[in-house]
């Protein structure tokens, strides 16, 4: 939609130019402007003193936090490491810094034009090899990093990619065999996909923090982070499946039976003809599932992982800087805002009619 | 087309394509089944190893043992500690259902009030609508939980120095307390009285209820207003256009010609946002609210029996997403245009 589209709608495109038809249209559309003006008036002149004119941002001047009126960034300037690379070694910093810059450099490039299309998969696996090698280390002379000291800003981001990564090619198996002409795979697949559908992500969560331990062989441990990344790979991919058979659904019943006619195998049939046509119709479905995962994914605080959120909330137990939940919060929902905000703006304008962004085609 | 990747030609013999294709469809299921059931078989036999070895019994006889935890606040039904595991999960299952119910009432007035305003005329309104939209879907729920609780307790003053919008109404770092029927009497309101730390009389949301409720009808009802803009959006321009040449008046063309039509298009998916607004109360777990996952949590964690709190907290959500669905899957029986495919 685009700003101010409902004017638009009712008065023609020239509004756009016309201050008084878009304010001042009739009595109560006046009305509303004026007390709209007035509460800004109100509002916004103390609101602007507390978040900027007053507001403490140097830690250094941490003690004014407690007695002045402002907001008390300097909370966020002095915890800025944890948040963004949780437990990690101090003197290995640099790593999760590379692995911070590469994810976005990947996503920026994945939502922009500048990369080949047909290049961004295997952009991607390097990436994404790369990645697990800085983090853990082990190789290459890197010293090793247990999974228990990764965390911030970047755990969240990792989270969010290799669950994203894994439930993909899952997804699509599920959302086939839900619309498959074969009783038993039609029937798990809808199973499995309600099920999870059905269940809040945090009993999910729960079952592998508590539960899955009991389901192992004697001897067998997976360490926490990594069960709660599965659990996210396996509620992801219920969510992605019903993407997927989203843009199933919309391609043409004659497709499928024009392959067929020139003799194609079901594989053949869903490799060539009809997933090509049904991904590309999926894209605004999948990110706006990726957008809803990667807010989820902030729901790992609950069992105690230390993502992004999680640092945040940590820091607050440091008695230098406890009562100062407001501030922390705001900078928590700026830092998903400014992630998921442009992505949403993304699948918004390829949902217009006509609109396809660079880099639409798979 | 390339000649390889046409069928095999007539020539070549008369292939049993058909028992070929049903040989080959009922072997494939047999063996999804035998893997899905080999996998389900080895993973109930570690766990039972496991609970032998861990000396966990299974099965659900720990209900019936006393809970020996207590919760912060019941609805409808009275709990001590005292009480059973069963009692603790029943109270919790009520918080959840007090929660969701009331969030979804009011998280669907303000998302119609807001969808609306969306596409109002005034360019500032709509402006200002498609801000609210737009900021509170693009941060996660359990952040703005966190942020309303702390406003709560960290920016309110205490009760002796609460704030009073409304004369009887009380907010303060302890939550919000308003005039409510008394017991006895139901249709006397009694106003709250400070004593002590605390409100006493009237009713009292905790900070943990009155954070859950702000942020769950806040964030849904940001949801609720793309539905309900959508619903209306998706009705013809030359509907309306037709309905003002009979002469009717807008508020006519609203009821008659634009919410019958609209309905139909935004009932299917209020219905999923209230199933999500229900799966998100469990948040409150992350706030301390006692829902049904945080009872549930707690049993876990004093009994160890992981399996069978998880299995309460599934059933229970699986109960109420088929009730939903089934409520939206009758009204599409009833109002859904013959003939279209939903």
């Amino acid at each position: 939609m685009t700003p101010g589209a409902g004017a638009a709608l009712a008065l023609g495109a020239s509004a756009f130019r016309n201050l008084r038809a878009a304010l001042f249209s009739s009595v109560p559309s006046a009305l509303a402007t004026c007390a709209i003006l007035y509460l800004g008036w109100q509002i916004l002149p103390p609101l602007i003193e507390w978040a900027f004119v007053y507001a403490v941002w140097s830690p250094s001047r941490a003690p004014l936090c407690r007695t002045g009126a402002g907001a008390c960034w300097a909370f966020v300037a002095d915890k800025y490491r944890f948040i963004l690379f949780g437990g990690f070694p101090a003197d290995q910093y640099w790593r999760p810094a590379l692995v911070l810059a590469l994810l976005i450099a990947l996503y920026g490039a994945s939502f922009s034009a500048i990369v080949r299309r047909d290049r961004l998969v295997s952009y991607w696996l390097a990436g994404l090899i790369v990645v697990v090698v800085l983090m853990s280390g082990g190789l290459f002379g890197l010293s090793r990093v247990e999974t228990e000291r990764w965390g911030g800003l970047t755990l969240t981001l990792l989270l969010a990619t290799f669950g994203i990564a894994c439930a993909f090619p899952l997804s699509i198996p599920l959302a086939l065999g839900r619309r498959s002409a074969l009783p038993a795979v039609r029937w798990l697949s809808i199973a499995y996909i309600e099920l999870i559908r059905g269940v809040p992500l945090i009993s999910v969560l729960f079952m592998a923090s508590v539960m899955f331990p009991l389901f192992l062989p004697a001897g067998v441990s997976i360490d926490k982070l990594l069960r709660a990344q599965l659990a996210m790979i396996f509620f992801a991919a219920a969510y992605l499946a019903e993407a997927v058979r989203g843009g199933l659904q919309a391609v043409p019943r004659e497709q499928s039976e024009a392959a067929e006619a020139l003799g194609l195998s079901y594989a053949q049939r869903m490799r060539y003809v009809i997933l090509p046509q049904a991904l590309r119709v999926a894209i605004p479905l999948l990110v706006n599932t990726f957008i809803g995962f990667f807010k989820d994914t902030s729901l790992v605080v609950i069992i105690g992982v230390f993502d992004f959120l999680t640092t945040i909330k940590v820091s607050l137990t440091d008695p230098a800087w406890s009562g100062f939940g407001v501030e922390a919060y705001l900078f928590a929902s700026a830092g998903y805002f400014l992630f998921c905000y442009p992505l949403s703006r993304y699948s918004q304008r390829l949902e217009r009619p006509g609109g396809a962004a660079p880099g639409a085609q798979l | 087309m390339p000649q390889e990747m046409r069928a095999s030609p007539p020539g070549a013999g008369p292939r049993p394509a058909f028992h070929a294709q049903r040989f080959r469809s009922v072997l494939y299921q047999a063996l999804l089944a035998g893997a899905v059931a080999l996998a389900l078989w080895r993973l109930v036999g570690n766990a039972v190893d496991n609970l032998v070895a861990r000396q966990i019994a299974s099965g659900f006889e720990f209900l019936g043992r006393e809970a020996g935890f207590e919760i912060g606040e019941t609805t409808f039904l009275s709990y001590n500690a005292g009480d059973t595991y069963l009692r603790a999960v029943i109270v919790g299952l009520l918080n959840t259902f007090r929660i969701s119910v009331l969030a979804i009432i009011f998280s669907t007035a303000l998302g119609l009030l807001i969808g609306l305003t969306r596409l109002s005329r005034n360019w500032l309104l709509g402006k200002l609508a498609a801000a609210y939209v737009e900021t509170l879907r693009n941060v996660p729920l359990v952040v703005q939980l966190f942020f309303w609780y702390a406003v709560i307790t960290e920016s309110l003053p205490s009760p002796a120095e609460a704030l009073v919008p409304l004369p009887g109404v009380f907010l303060s770092n302890r939550g919000l307390a308003l005039p409510f029927p008394a017991a006895g009497a139901p249709f006397t309101l009694e106003r709250p009285a400070l004593s002590g730390f605390n409100f006493a009389g009237g009713a009292v949301l905790s900070p943990e209820f009155a954070a859950l409720l702000l942020g769950l009808t806040l964030y849904t009802a940001a949801f609720i207003a793309e539905v309900v803009r959508a619903g209306i959006l998706s009705v013809e321009r030359g509907q309306i256009e037709a309905a003002r040449s009979l002469g009717l008046s807008t508020r006519q063309v609203m009821r008659f010609i634009v919410l019958p039509q609209a309905l139909r298009v935004i009932v299917p998916p209020l219905g999923s946002q209230y199933l999500n607004c229900v799966k998100n109360s469990s948040l409150a777990v992350a706030i301390g609210y006692p829902d049904l996952v945080s009872v549930a949590n707690t049993t876990i964690n004093q009994t160890g029996q992981a399996i069978e709190g998880i299995a309460i907290i599934m059933l229970a959500y699986l109960s109420i997403s088929l009730v939903i669905s089934a409520l939206v899957n009758g009204y599409n029986r009833r109002y859904a245009l013959r003939g279209t495919p939903r």
